[in-house]
């Protein structure tokens, strides 16, 4: 999973691939700003096929934060 | 002059596509009120205000006008919660919502009949609110005042038509019948307009306020917040000036807020021009005149019409 949510962070706000980790904070280390944001969720519910509602949002600080979500919703 | 109906007009029950901008101080219940008795969708800003005195505001724009109007909902603001109860409560057909995302209301709001129109900055955002059940979006480029995404309204809109099936409302640098044909041409249905409004005979702002934007060029905008990520658009004084250089020196979030505090009302309310925040857009510079709502919305329909060779 970490492989593909770094193909989608890595498209999605032009990072290269390689600098994302599981503890890269999308504001502090990706320096992605809201908009960028809703960008990256449109993009992880088209994938996942999955609802990430506003208010969940604001708890998704990290990659590894926004996986573990992933996996409490049934995403393999 | 003869109606023009758009799915706007129809989602709003309004007889011409302009919707106005629900700004901050200014848009209280006069402006709203003669907005929609001119025939467009007028609004009233809910800005930071407790919901009590938006149901106040509300009250009072019903004895001015019989015509619908809306609220707009800054969601930023500490009362938000409050001011979405009100708005069910009182019956308000139409809401915008500006600063955030209004998803956790768009459940009570949509129970209640009321029609949701986001203001977006982006594509995203626009599928977004599409997808959580919005009627339509306000997409608004960087020429139009106060708080500010980073695209134009020429490069934002048909992309955001394309990206979604709900009706599409233009605004940011629409002035005149001109900036509305414009933006039927790439695809909107209608459009907001702010700046012209707010010196109208209408409006409660102080004069000053208003011949500060009337006697603005068009080079006169200055973009204050960027450093820190909120970047609000205003005419320029010795407060933007002073901020700029402060941000150029890197002071900190909490130093420039302090400026800023209550800058707005300073500039709307007791005409405080060089050191209030005198919010406006880009178009400023194009208007000329104080006028009634009702003569700027025929004036601008007209030409509108003319130009787009409508009946």
């Amino acid at each position: 999973m970490l492989e593909k949510m770094k193909e989608i962070i890595s498209e999605q706000l032009s990072v290269d691939a390689d600098t994302i980790t599981e503890n890269s904070n999308f504001k502090d280390d990706l320096a992605a700003d809201s908009l960028d944001l809703f960008e990256l969720v449109m993009a992880l519910e088209d994938e996942y096929s999955v609802e990430i509602p506003a208010e969940d949002l604001q708890n998704l600080l990290t990659v590894g934060e926004v996986m573990n979500y992933l996996k409490e919703k049934g995403v393999e | 002059m003869s109606k023009m109906r758009t799915r706007i007009t129809e989602l709003l029950g309004v007889e011409y596509p302009i919707i106005q901008g629900g700004m901050a101080w200014v848009a209280e219940h006069h402006l709203a009120a003669a907005v929609s008795e001119a025939g467009g969708l007028g609004l009233i800003g809910g800005a930071n205000a407790p919901g009590e005195v938006v149901r106040e505001e509300i009250r009072k724009a019903r004895k001015l006008t019989d015509k619908p109007f809306g609220v707009n909902v800054m969601l930023m603001s500490p009362y938000a919660d409050d001011v979405a109860k009100v708005i069910v409560e009182e019956g308000i057909r139409v809401v915008t919502t500006g600063a955030g995302n209004p998803e956790k209301y768009m459940d009570i709001w949509k129970a209640a009949g009321v029609k949701v129109i986001p203001v977006v900055a982006s594509v995203a955002l626009a599928r977004r609110m599409e997808r959580h059940g919005a009627d339509a979006v306000v997409a608004e480029g960087c020429e139009s005042g106060g708080h500010i995404g980073e695209q134009t309204t020429m490069t934002l809109v048909p992309q955001v038509v394309d990206a979604v099936e709900i009706p599409v409302i233009a605004a940011g640098g629409i002035g005149d019948g001109r900036g509305i044909a414009a933006a039927f041409m790439l695809g909107a249905e209608a459009v907001q307009i702010g700046t012209r409004f707010v010196v109208s005979k209408e409006a409660v702002v102080h004069e000053n306020y208003k011949q500060r934007i009337i006697k603005a060029k068009d080079i006169d905008s200055a973009v204050t917040g960027r450093s820190h990520g909120h970047p609000i658009r205003c005419l320029r004084n010795e407060m933007t000036r002073e901020y700029v250089k402060m941000e150029a020196e890197g002071k900190s979030f909490e130093e420039l807020e302090y400026m800023t505090l209550g800058a707005l009302r300073r500039a709307v309310q007791e005409g405080d021009v060089a050191r209030g925040t005198v919010m406006a857009g880009q178009i400023a510079g194009l208007i000329s005149k104080e006028q009634t709502c009702k003569e700027m919305v025929e004036e601008m329909m007209d030409q509108a019409k003319t130009l787009m060779k409508w009946d």
